[in-house]
């Protein structure tokens, strides 16, 4: 495979799989988290190298990427934002959000569909999706920038000016 | 279900009262008792995911009593009231208890049997009129059973991949695949070969083959007769023709020693397709792709549809009784030990007995068949390549079929045989014997279905029936009679290599009154031991054991397996 | 709770009893062991060591812990599923998947008060003879998947966990297990298909019971966060003390989320049933806002049944049966079922009469069909329906009639499906169609009835 995985990262990957005495398998998740956090998305080699290192056929590591929104098969931007699309954050104003967000980077949701949900700013700076809820349901609208996690967002330049670089 | 097994429960199904062994699924005992209960994800020799939810049912149980309160009383016939639960259940997956009502009638079957057809054709194409499964689509067929009539459906469907090349041999419709993950689950658990899956989630699932992999096994085309709609389709068999215009024959695969039970669909004599049919002691609900798709070359313009003789160093057309005179007159010149039979262990039961009858009245001094062996592949395919060994060695005699292949090429070499009979075998391109060879011999008679090297060098050459197109027994690897039943009518001037080898019998001189294949059955329940007492109808669609040979197909072995452990119903 | 100070702005209701929720937003609080040492920490699990096991699961089920992730279920019970012959290793994983809509409870323990978990874990695990745990955080939650890993390493280092832990001869792994942002998670044998590496589809019952053939095809016990954390209080002040509060088979505290047209939405911890919808909304939540009456209450996370504002609910039998108004239904689990909904996870949405419900239950719609797995038929197409018919009501695209076939559709799925998904995405349109009919029916257009919607669909059901 063509997936040029880091020494240090294989190690991390093989750390995670004893964490599943039981059946390798299991550990399909785990990998797959490294992977992302590591590349930005899950490339098809990505996908392979998963099902070689877990001794899977390919077709079930990718059942698995695409069943999951967490998992990406597109490149995200630099930032990820994930907007909580969700009732009480939609009554917060989560749909607001989203639009002065998309605004604010020069995002252009109308390509986005189910099975492309990721819209990237021209820059590649900035990429956006909605996601369902975050369980922050009091403290709405919420969003997440990569792992970072916001409530209450209404000062959207505050919040974008934390990733300006 | 042979043994009565002791534990028995009663059941009630539809107000019925019948006794299954307690454990049996609440479908196979509907299926028993003649309810059936209509089902897409449900096989019995998968697992069961339970995904389809067509087969639920009402169900219930003796009602609990309440803390102090007497117990039910049993009515006359020891059955306790049922206490009918308000949420139907799956019948495929649950099995029966005791005293257990099952309802398949009822308004809450019949509703949740409206809901779930409307549900799976709320996305689906109503392309009928061009889905090469129609005519033998569940869901067309449970539609009318247990449909509507009517959708309420009006949004957009949700658009999905089409007339996707899944592998060498298959097409998928993804908008038409109701997600009923058999073809996944045959792939997983018969096939050994997981390239399908779905992908993406939700209304948006996709069945899929892995990019750049292909549902390219042995077994592929399986997933065709199980995908309980449209959605995989057999290129060979593709807008070939509608299934209701086809005539179904019962019969068997010939391509190896396993003899797959098969049905044969063909239509004016044209055969369009072959599938499996279900014999739990042969080959389960499967078959190669290799062994059904092998018939087009029975409708091959090769075929030999004449008697020929040799003139000059050219074949011209003869008529039977020409070629027959022109036969006996060469081999009645001859002294048996110069005459060499060689037949066929592709050849039926039926037909090795009368030609053991032509090498007793030729007092032919040689005789064997030829071999055909190849690699078993641990599923359904047997090492041996031909139908019919074991009719060799009981029928003809043979202790090791194919052994003199060696010893009889040497007696043409060395001028001792001057003439061989081949029957049904193609002896240059399959065992081995030069045109040369053939060459120094007096005289050579052979029948087959397609002109070949070997008729080319024979002095006769008679058009002997293919194995779709005659009837007979053989005998399979693990000792199984089976019976191969003729599905389409030979072309031209053809016989059943029995009919050949009969007039051949009359003439040389002999005689024997057999006008009928059964009548061979006959004589072979009379000359041979192990079908004494055995009648044609005896054997069936399923055959029936007949000798030990302690062979055993891998597939079924670990079919045996999973039925032990409980994951399929087998 | 006397000498605890809490963050300002953070400090709890005088309604609220904090017992999971003590430690959070707690000043000077911290998520280190030693600070959860200092507090009498992992002594429930040393005195949980010493105990027969069946002694543990025993006051469990005395103390009546019902479970806190959504169904209720008595969780000393689901312990005793584990057959008594079973000779196979027994799983306990922690649902930490916290996916409901209107939930936000479990976030707060993982983040800031990791340690109470591991402990509750530990003895549940000990009590139940499970020797590999599993935590499953939602993926949304990447802090307190750290800040637990962290906490377990800490644990270990103390010899709370690993092998032969304080000498008891027990051993015990605890890994986190991170999801990927599936609803479907949270339904727990969707969730043991995930931990086995699969797509997460729940698994019917019979035969897979979790607690016979669960993880690996093990008996495996799966709780919910909150109700492990409760484990380590019953151990602690005693089964009899733990179940004085709340009220009869609705014993203990909880947990309430609320979030929607409230005040000060937030979460709440308080004794089941002791406090009344109106407490909650009025009192714990300052009121609704400003000018604004209550139109409807979702009562325990979005797939709960509606409650209208205006409904009078009749609970009780006999001698005991009394009509409650929406601000008198005490939340506990017996009522709001009596109700005819469900406490569910403890989320509480309110909807105040600015809201459209057409375009409520549409955002609901929207989350289902987005979340459906797709595994069985009635589910996986009729959750697209339903929010394809309620896009065209709030687009103004609808007819009356679709109404009734969006109710037709949900009444096709519910008690249905494999799992409980089926009704968690069908209750929602059940309940908001049978008590907003009026509402729903308004926002669509008579003239439509008829209308062709879809071309392309009565094209190909003409087969061109």
């Amino acid at each position: 495979m063509s997936l040029a995985v880091p020494s240090e990262l294989e190690k991390e990957i093989d750390d995670r799989i004893t964490h599943y005495p039981v059946s390798k398998r299991s550990a399909v998740l785990p990998v797959l988290h490294l992977l992302q956090h590591h590349f930005g998305y899950l490339s098809d080699e990505a996908v392979e190298w998963t099902a070689a290192k877990l001794e899977l056929e390919p077709i079930k590591v990718l059942e698995v990427v695409t069943f999951y929104p967490g998992f990406r098969q597109e490149a995200p931007g630099k930032y990820h934002i994930r907007v909580c699309r969700t009732l009480s954050c939609a009554m917060a104003g989560s749909y607001e959000l989203m639009d002065s967000l998309c605004e604010k980077t020069g995002i252009d949701r109308s390509g986005v569909t189910h099975h492309h949900p990721i819209a990237v700013s021209a820059d590649g700076k900035f990429s956006i999706e909605f996601a369902e809820c975050l369980a922050s349901c009091g403290f709405g609208p919420v969003c997440m920038v990569n792992d970072d996690f916001h409530e209450a967002v209404t000062d959207i330049d505050g919040l974008l000016g934390q990733y300006s670089k | 279900m042979s043994e009565i097994k002791t534990d028995l429960v009663d059941v009630q199904i539809d107000g019925a009262w019948h006794q299954f062994p307690k454990g049996m699924r609440m479908i196979e005992a509907c299926r028993q008792a003649g309810v059936e209960v209509p089902h897409y994800c449900y096989h019995p020799k998968l697992t069961s995911p339970g995904n389809c939810r067509m087969c639920l049912v009402e169900m219930g149980m003796p009602p609990r009593p309440a803390p102090g309160a007497d117990a039910p009383a049993p009515d006359e016939n020891g059955h306790l009231p049922i206490a009918w639960m308000p949420r139907p259940v799956i019948a495929c997956a649950n099995t029966i208890g005791p005293n257990m009502g099952i309802r398949t009638t009822g308004p809450l079957t019949e509703e949740c049997r409206k809901g779930v057809m409307e549900l799976l054709l709320a996305n689906h194409p109503l392309d009928c009129p061009i889905c090469d499964q129609a005519g033998e689509c569940s869901l067309q067929e449970f539609s009318v059973e247990h449909g509507k009539g009517e959708s309420r459906f009006r949004e957009r469907k949700v658009k999905k991949p089409k007339n996707v090349a899944v592998g060498p041999r298959i097409r998928l419709d993804d908008e038409r695949c109701i997600m009923c993950s058999r073809c996944i689950r045959f792939t997983d658990e018969i096939a050994d070969d997981p390239v399908l899956g779905f992908t993406d989630r939700g209304s948006h699932t996709v069945l899929t083959v892995y990019p750049g992999r292909e549902l390219a096994n042995n077994y592929s085309l399986n997933t065709v007769d199980i995908c309980p709609v449209g959605a995989l389709t057999s290129n060979d068999f593709r807008f070939q023709m509608r299934v209701w215009f086809m005539r179904e024959t019962n019969t068997i695969d010939t391509n190896c020693a396993t003899g797959c039970n098969i049905t044969v669909f063909a239509r004016e004599n044209k055969i369009y397709r072959i599938t499996p049919r279900q014999n739990n002691d042969v080959n389960s609900d499967w078959m190669p792709d290799s062994h059904r798709l092998n018939f087009h070359w029975i409708e091959s313009e090769s075929r030999l549809t004449d008697p020929l003789v040799k003139d000059g160093d050219h074949h011209r057309l003869a008529s039977w009784s020409e070629a027959l005179a022109t036969a006996a007159d060469k081999l009645s010149a001859l002294d048996g030990s110069e005459i060499a039979v060689i037949a066929s262990a592709r050849m039926t039961n039926e037909e090795l007995l009368i030609v053991n009858r032509l090498v007793k009245h030729l007092k032919a001094g040689h005789v064997d068949t030829v071999a055909r062996v190849g690699e078993a592949d641990g599923y359904l395919i047997s090492a041996d390549r031909n139908p019919n060994t074991n009719g060799v060695k009981l029928v003809l005699g043979l202790e090791n079929p194919g052994s003199q292949n060696e010893a009889i090429k040497a007696g043409i070499e060395q001028g001792r045989i001057k003439a061989v009979i081949a029957l049904q075998e193609n002896l240059v391109d399959d065992a081995g014997f030069t045109p040369e060879l053939l060459g120094k011999l007096d005289f050579l008679l052979s029948t087959y279905p397609l002109a070949n090297a070997t008729a080319d060098a024979s002095d006769v050459v008679l058009p002997g029936a293919s194995w779709a197109e005659k009837s007979g027994t053989m005998i399979n690897a693990t000792g199984r009679l089976q019976r191969l039943n003729k599905a389409v009518d030979a072309p031209g001037q053809t016989l059943e290599p029995w009919e050949i080898v009969r007039d051949l019998i009359q003439a040389t001189g002999g005689g024997n009154g057999i006008y009928a294949v059964t009548d061979l059955f006959k004589q072979l329940a009379a000359d041979v031991s192990e079908f004494s007492g055995l009648t044609w109808g005896q054997i069936g669609d399923l055959g029936v054991p007949l000798i030990e040979t302690g062979v055993t197909i891998p597939l079924l072995e670990r079919e045996k397996q999973r039925i032990a452990s409980g994951l399929i119903v087998g | 709770m006397s000498g605890i100070s809490y963050k300002s702005g953070r400090v709890p209701h005088a309604k609220e009893h904090r017992v999971v929720f003590r430690n959070i937003d707690r000043e000077g609080w911290d998520t280190s062991i030693a600070t959860y040492l200092s507090e009498g920490g992992y002594e429930q699990l040393k005195k949980a060591l010493a105990l027969p096991k069946q002694e543990i699961i025993d006051e469990v089920k005395k103390a009546g812990l019902r479970g806190r992730g959504g169904a209720g279920f008595p969780c000393g019970v689901k312990w005793g599923f584990i057959p008594p012959t079973n000779t196979k290793p027994v799983y306990l994983i922690c649902n930490a998947d916290e996916s409901e809509p209107g939930t936000f409870k479990d976030r707060y323990i993982l983040h800031q008060d990791p340690h109470q978990l591991i402990e509750g874990m530990a003895i549940a695990c000990f009590a139940v003879g499970a020797s590999l745990s599993y935590i499953y955080i939602r993926e949304e939650f990447p802090e307190a998947a750290k800040i637990v890993e962290k906490a377990i390493a800490e644990a270990h280092e103390k010899g709370f966990l690993g092998k032969n832990i304080q000498g008891s001869g027990f051993d015990l792994e605890i890994y986190v297990h991170r999801g990927a942002g599936a609803y479907i998670c949270g339904e727990e044998t969707g969730l043991i298909e995930s931990l086995e590496g699969k797509r997460p589809y729940p698994r019917i019952k019979p035969p897979y019971f979790p607690a016979a053939m669960g993880l690996y095809l093990c008996p495996t016990i799966v709780n919910n966060v909150e109700t492990l954390c409760h484990v380590k209080h019953i151990l602690e002040i005693g089964a009899d003390a733990w179940s004085k509060t709340g009220t009869p088979n609705n014993t203990g505290t909880r947990i309430l989320c609320v979030s929607g047209d409230v005040q000060k939405p937030g979460y709440f911890e308080v004794e089941v049933g002791k406090v009344t919808m109106g407490e909650v909304i009025n009192d714990l939540c300052g009121g609704l806002k400003p000018g604004r009456e209550l139109k409807a209450v979702i009562p325990g996370g979005s797939s709960a049944k509606v409650l209208r504002a205006d409904e009078v609910f009749t609970v009780g039998r006999g001698d005991d049966a009394r009509q409650l108004t929406i601000w008198d239904i005490p939340m506990d689990f017996d009522t709001l079922a009596a109700c005819g909904s469900m406490a569910g996870s403890g989320g509480v949405i309110v909807i105040d009469d600015s809201r459209s419900i057409s375009w409520v239950l549409n955002n609901i719609n929207n989350f289902y069909a987005h979340e459906s797995c797709g595994q069985c038929t009635p589910c996986r197409e009729g959750s697209l329906w339903m929010k394809k018919i309620t896009d065209r009501v709030v687009a103004g695209k609808a007819s009356p009639s679709d109404i009734d076939t969006l109710y037709g559709v949900a009444k096709n799925i519910d008690g249905r499906t494999i799992c409980a998904f089926g009704e968690a995405c069908s209750w929602p349109t059940e309940s908001f169609v049978e008590k907003f009919r009026d509402e729903l029916v308004s926002d669509t257009r008579p003239e439509l009835e008829g209308a062709i919607v879809n071309a392309e669909t009565l094209t190909a059901a003409a087969g061109l």
